[in-house]
């Protein structure tokens, strides 16, 4: 058939699937009034797509025109973008995730979760161990100006907790907590593409850090004061902080061990396979960043409360990763 | 061997989409784009939010965490693939199968941007980009994502009216289709460009030239002189 003959045998069809894509793209309101409806597009869109499909192949093995041919590529194209693409509800997603898809996946990585958690915390102790024996240790890690601004934040002879309050604007501290926090969960994750060592640097670097600061306040006698603004965020902050070093380090195995598939492929399905702990970790790291900002910097609680809540928030971590998702296949 | 950027998407219904991926240079141009965009932004909000003190100081890093790591992760999905600046050059990032990016492929590809700009100025990325098949940096590597240039709607159909001539030489479906597309893009060439390139058939088609082969492609695609 000439190029001609099969264009305007077919030019209606094209213009009909042409017009359907424009309708599913647009919003609801920039339709047309003599569109087809949704549902009539969606019960004959997958045929006709076929049809344009089978076209596209005609219009190559007979070597019509390259004007053409691009013509019915895009058409496939955006039908092709639109048949296999991907919707879930957004609210039953949330739920189903949070229930189920995030401690499921925690459960299934729990060689990655336990190492990085390792990671984290076997320096914290050992560091901590070392600034009791020998305080001047924490000046190894830090600089003394840091030190120092660390001791007045919690001396407590303050009346704000925290890091440094000028006008005790908590929205402030908010912003700041999400951009700061969250920032070095996100590097801690990605640093794992690196042969896992990015996310093995934070981790220890981090675990480092937070075990010579709480050893060296509780040294100074602070500990009432620190303890009592760190407890109520920790859980969130630290197993997120664990979490994202577990995914990055998922990354580096993949990496390192890709098994029978190519490097990037053992990458890419690692990285979909923590994906959900990426989302879960980011939720607690808002969360975390909230509770900072409103809840551990106040002072009118008396300290049993807070460390009461604190608790609570611990025990709730570890009944939540212990007991949910189990059916999580 | 095609001596161009096309990637090939295999479908289920057994044809191959084609497309072609984007180079360094416009992507580092779109990159160029949306971060002035960015730090304009930024600019304008760190004025008007003075007026707030703490309050605004506050918002402030909200706003420069969204614009630092969730940028192009909304612009991607909800504005098909493209950030202002990729718009602006024409491109969109997709799934490798040709399916439109969604919330994993975008957020996976944009968190391993930290290491695509180790150890500084994107180097990581840039080898990656320059070393991959389909100009994938790390990030698209790790989330199997592409950048394509979105394609251009163009004009395209029959050549002109000149008058339909048969054509006696025996080609190929090959030589025809050059022909024929030749007719389709002689409207966009200037004159002597375009009997430049008919002039390279003159050993095949004796005294080839435009108004010749134009004829030739109307005769090709179908048409047939007022019969």
């Amino acid at each position: 058939m000439r190029q001609e003959a099969f264009e305007s045998r077919h030019a209606e069809s094209w213009a009909i699937f042409e017009r359907w894509i424009a309708v599913l793209s647009a919003p609801r309101s920039r339709r047309g009034p003599d569109d087809d409806p949704v549902a009539t597009i969606s019960k004959n869109f997958p045929a006709m797509y076929r049809k344009i499909c089978h076209h596209l192949a005609l219009a190559r093995t007979r070597r019509y025109s390259i004007g053409l041919q691009q013509r019915l590529n895009q058409l496939a194209l955006d039908g092709h973008q639109h048949l296999y693409r991907t919707r879930t509800p957004f609210f039953t997603a949330i739920g189903k995730f949070l229930v189920r898809e995030f401690p499921g996946t925690f459960r299934k990585q729990w060689r990655f979760m336990l190492a990085s958690t390792l990671m984290f915390y076997l320096p914290a102790i050992g560091m901590a161990l070392a600034v009791v024996a020998q305080p001047e240790i924490i000046y190894s890690l830090l600089d003394p100006v840091d030190v120092s601004r660390m001791e007045e934040m919690y001396d407590p002879a303050n009346d704000v907790l925290g890091r440094e309050r000028d006008s005790g604007s908590d929205i402030q501290m908010f912003g700041f907590y999400i951009y700061n926090n969250i920032s070095i969960g996100f590097r801690t994750f990605a640093g794992g593409l690196i042969f896992g060592l990015g996310s093995l640097f934070f981790l220890i670097f981090n675990g480092l850090f937070f075990g010579a600061v709480t050893a060296h306040l509780t040294v100074a006698g602070f500990t009432e004061t620190f303890s009592s603004f760190v407890i109520g965020h920790s859980s969130f902050e630290l197993t997120a902080i664990t979490i994202f070093g577990g995914v990055g380090l998922m990354l580096g195995y993949g990496a390192l061990a890709p098994g029978r598939k190519s490097r990037w492929q053992a990458i890419r399905s690692r990285a979909r396979d923590g994906l959900p702990l990426i989302y879960g970790g980011t939720l607690m790291l808002v969360a975390a960043a909230f509770v900072e900002a409103f809840w551990s910097s106040t002072v009118w609680p008396p300290l049993s409360f807070k460390y009461a809540v604190g608790t609570f928030f611990w025990v709730l971590h570890i009944f939540y990763f212990w007991l949910m998702g189990r059916n999580e296949p | 061997m095609l001596l161009d950027t096309a990637y090939n998407i295999g479908t289920p219904e057994g044809v191959e989409l084609r497309l072609p991926v984007a180079g360094l240079a416009p992507r580092s141009l779109a990159w160029l784009v949306d971060a002035l965009i960015k730090s304009a932004t930024l600019t304008v909000l760190s004025i008007f939010l003075q007026v707030f003190g703490d309050l605004g100081g506050g918002i402030y890093l909200l706003i420069v965490f969204v614009l630092l790591w969730f940028y192009n992760v909304l612009f991607e999905i909800f504005n098909h693939g493209a950030t202002p600046g990729k718009r602006a050059l024409g491109l969109r990032v997709m799934n490798a199968n040709g399916t439109p990016v969604g919330w994993s492929g975008s957020l996976i590809r944009n968190l391993v941007r930290f290491v695509d700009v180790l150890p500084g100025c994107y180097a990581f990325g840039c080898a990656s980009v320059l070393l991959s098949k389909q100009f994938q940096r790390l990030g698209d590597l790790a989330a199997g994502t592409i950048v394509v240039y979105a394609p251009k709607t163009q004009a395209s159909g029959k050549p002109d009216s000149t008058a339909p001539v048969p054509l006696k030489t025996p080609m190929t479906l090959d030589e025809q289709q050059a022909i024929v597309s030749f007719g389709e893009r002689a409207s966009l060439l200037n004159e002597e460009r375009a009997e430049e390139l008919a002039a390279i058939l003159t050993p095949v088609l004796e005294d080839a030239d435009r108004t010749r082969l134009l004829g030739h492609a109307n005769w090709l695609i179908g048409e047939r002189s007022s019969s």
